[in-house]
């Protein structure tokens, strides 16, 4: 940068924010209209699950489950219904006690069809004998911990849905400096990250005391955007000399994890690679608190927090959900709408999934129901012609050009497309969010990650071919 | 959330930012409006129907353009608006009718429409108008109005084509010959500011060219407060070089594009047979926008 320009930065910052301090923040992203104030002072609060849960086999990044039961069987909270042997995977659990109905595809929040288990809740609850608590952090190594987290299934409650045992499980050789503690909560509207923060303190530090044991971190950084003071005096009452608050400038996507690193300890996690390779690994507090409850209760992820919330919404909230609750129920506790919804999402409206029918269950990776009406979403036709106005350039966190992808894509050029870092995007949607064309950016670029893939398998399937001497289909693709 | 109502599907982001082209164009023409309108004040009604002339025939230029060709009517976007509002601000007072006209017409379709429309053309379309017209009607297109009691006090030339001083007031306020739009740096200033606090525009082409100019001026020894004021520069820096379409999408290549303007300006002016070299200096530029681009590529993050 030049001198100037860090001048005037530099000015910037302390103009903004009184010269208190000066947040950290990274190159890039986008200020939003954050709206978190219809729900950042409503209480978590429990809610009972829907008459009928639906548990996918899949909720995380990795192998699918097989189920462990079958029509008609009996279970009850916290009992393991599905697992995988693949180290990269998760098993799934039921949330409510009740009679299995069926195991059948249904439509999920992705916005495929996968398998799930459809189980009659019977209203008991009735917790299954074998939950029990796991002892303390101090009696445990970090092979037990780790251990505990994969059985609990418990995966990157931020929405990423990466297993945290593998996250936590650093290969030899590596060496975690830094545990990162994302409490960023950047996407809008969501609140459940903050209130967490506020109403399960004691929980969290648990849960980060796990974690920090069970990947060997030397220190711990919990990451708080500036918007949300009241969680960072708390945090920072709790921190003790191992532990340590960083103030985030609130700013678009500043949970992303390589965006996080970069903002706290100017790091980047070089391309293709995960954040341990710069010293780093990065839990959501939500994950930290499962992490405690696996431990302390021995209770398995069965339930999670989720902020259903919109302006449209009559009775906005933060919730204790069940997995496998539907939307419709969901619905009801917030006394519904008060002009019908145009898109209902899961997730949050940056990076979130838009649901087709009520009747999708909320899984592991749903840190929000964000319900917006036709004017604050409106349908995009035909998007203008790029006028290389330089906004996506100018604002894309990971320093791509997303005018110039784009067109790579969209020609079918994946070559040159990779060259100019198709797999670095984070899909983040920044580019989309300020392209004054209403360019459908991030959407070209999922679409040429698929293509990649399916590049990727054909050839895998042609190597495999070469090697059995049999003939594979190599059609497919897109 | 009546079930019977259909939710839309679609990808993420479902929100978006609430600027469109057609506001960034319109933000543009308001922001000449102030220049203008000086124009028109320092030189009479003529001036105001060359103008709307202009900026009349850019218009149905488009508009026919893009009715025979059967492609979507984008003249809504306003972007025909600011191409002939520009060119009718880079024609002399004096300008006939017809001219604007035709200078506007081989604006949108020689300049913008041959090479695909909006977003499309390497060069800026009301830049091409003007430099056709002065390469077609060089003695129609340097025939000066003057402002009252000018010519007795300066002669009968633009300030950097004139031999005698003309007081710094004077081009402050644009009671001085030259093109309809260029003479009132205070005018064409405001509206810079405008776009820039807005963020339609960017400050380092701005502040490349300007300050270019200004450094170079002070090597050569000459006034660069004069430099600064005359000629179409500050309608150029603030205006024409910063169109979207026709300049540099990283931020290392911004601030080339405008460095190399105000290089090229001051090596026009200063060595040149012609006084003004504003608008073959962005020109020029606009042919290596391309070539910056490329160079310029922007470190990809963990690369």
């Amino acid at each position: 940068m030049p001198p100037f320009l860090s001048a005037v930065y530099f000015l910037s910052c302390i103009l903004n924010y009184g010269g208190d301090y000066m947040p950290k923040t990274f190159r890039g992203g986008v200020h939003l209209e954050y709206h978190k104030e219809l729900t950042s002072s409503r209480p978590l609060q429990e809610v009972e699950a829907s008459d009928v849960v639906i548990i996918p086999l899949k909720m995380h990044v990795g192998e699918q489950c097989k189920p462990l039961v079958k029509k008609g069987d009996r279970v009850l909270v916290g009992q393991k219904i599905g697992d995988t042997d693949a180290y990269v995977g998760a098993p799934v659990h039921s949330s409510v006690s009740g009679t299995v109905q069926k195991i059948d595809t249904a439509l999920l929040p992705s916005g495929l069809r996968g398998p799930a288990i459809f189980i009659e809740n019977d209203g008991l609850y009735e917790v299954d004998p074998s939950i029990r608590p796991k002892g303390l952090i101090e009696d445990l190594t970090p092979r037990q911990i780790t251990d505990i987290i994969r059985e609990a299934g418990i995966v990157g409650l931020g929405g990423a849905c990466f297993p945290t045992h593998v996250k936590l499980c650093v290969p030899e050789g590596k060496h975690v400096e830094y545990l990162l503690v994302n409490a960023a909560e950047c996407e809008p509207y969501l609140t459940c990250d903050h209130r967490t923060m506020l109403e399960r303190t004691e929980d969290l530090f648990y849960g980060i005391k796990a974690a920090a044991k069970a990947c060997g971190a030397d220190h711990v950084i919990i990451c708080v955007e500036d918007n949300k003071p009241d969680a960072i005096e708390i945090m920072q009452n709790y921190c003790d000399g191992q532990c340590q608050v960083v103030v985030l400038e609130t700013k678009y996507p500043q949970g992303g994890e390589r965006q996080l690193i970069k903002a706290v300890l100017n790091r980047e996690v070089p391309s293709g690679t995960l954040p341990y390779e710069v010293g780093v690994v990065v839990i959501n507090v939500g994950t930290a608190v499962a992490i405690a409850e696996a431990i302390k209760t021995g209770m398995p992820l069965i339930k999670r927090a989720v902020t259903v919330t919109g302006t449209i919404v009559k009775n906005p909230g933060n919730f204790i959900v069940r997995i496998g609750t539907t939307m419709d129920k969901l619905r009801d506790v917030v006394d519904g709408t008060t002009e019908p919804p145009s898109r209902i999402i899961y997730g949050g409206p940056m990076m979130g999934n838009t649901i087709h029918e009520l009747d999708e269950p909320v899984v592991k990776g749903t840190s929000g129901v964000v319900v917006l009406s036709r004017d604050e979403s409106p349908l995009i036709g035909e998007p203008d012609p790029c006028i290389s106005c330089a906004r996506c350039v100018d604002h894309c966190p990971a320093y791509l050009m997303p005018n110039i992808l784009e067109r790579m894509v969209a020609e079918n050029k994946l070559d040159k497309a990779k060259k100019l870092g198709l797999q670095d995007c984070i899909e983040c949607g920044t580019c989309s969010y300020v392209c004054p064309s209403k360019r459908h950016l991030v959407q070209w670029f999922r679409v040429g990650k698929m293509e990649l893939a399916a590049q990727r398998r054909r050839e895998e399937d042609k190597a495999k071919a070469k090697e059995t001497g049999k003939a594979v289909s190599t059609g497919g693709g897109m | 959330m009546a079930t019977s109502e259909l939710l839309t599907v679609a990808s993420s982001p479902h929100i978006r930012d609430k600027t469109s082209v057609e506001k960034i164009m319109f933000s543009v023409a308001l922001a000449l409006t102030p220049a203008a309108l000086v124009g028109v004040y320092v030189f009479g009604w003529h001036a105001l129907w060359v103008l709307l002339t202009s900026i009349g025939a850019a218009i149905a230029a488009e508009v026919i353009w893009q009715k025979l060709r059967g492609q979507r009517l984008r003249v809504y976007d306003g972007s025909a608006l600011v191409t002939g509002l520009l060119l009718g601000m880079n024609l002399p007072p004096t300008a006939p009718l017809w001219m604007a006209a035709l200078g506007s017409v081989f604006a949108i379709i020689i300049g913008k429409q041959v090479y695909g429309g909006l977003g499309a053309n390497p060069f800026n379309p009301a830049l091409v108008g003007r430099v056709f017209l002065t390469a077609s009607f060089p003695a129609l297109m340097t025939k000066w109005a003057f402002p009252a009691g000018y010519v007795d006090a300066f002669g009968q030339a633009t300030p950097l084509a004139s031999s005698v001083e003309v007081p710094m007031s004077k081009l402050f306020l644009g009671t001085i010959p030259g093109c309809i739009g260029e003479v009132s740096a205070i005018a064409l200033l405001i509206g810079g500011l405008y776009l820039l606090i807005k963020r339609y525009i960017d400050y380092s082409i701005v502040g490349g060219i300007l300050g270019t100019v200004v450094v170079l001026s002070l090597i050569m020894g000459v006034d660069p407060l004069f430099h600064l004021l005359s000629g179409g520069l500050l309608l150029g820096a603030f205006f024409m070089a910063t169109d979207y379409v026709t300049s540099p999408v990283t931020p290392r290549g911004r601030w080339i594009f405008g460095i190399g303007i105000g290089l090229l300006v001051m090596l026009i002016r200063q060595f040149s047979s012609m006084p003004e070299g504003v608008s073959f200096s962005i020109l020029l530029m606009n042919a290596a926008v391309p070539l910056i681009n490329r160079a310029t590529r922007p470190r990809i993050y963990g690369r």
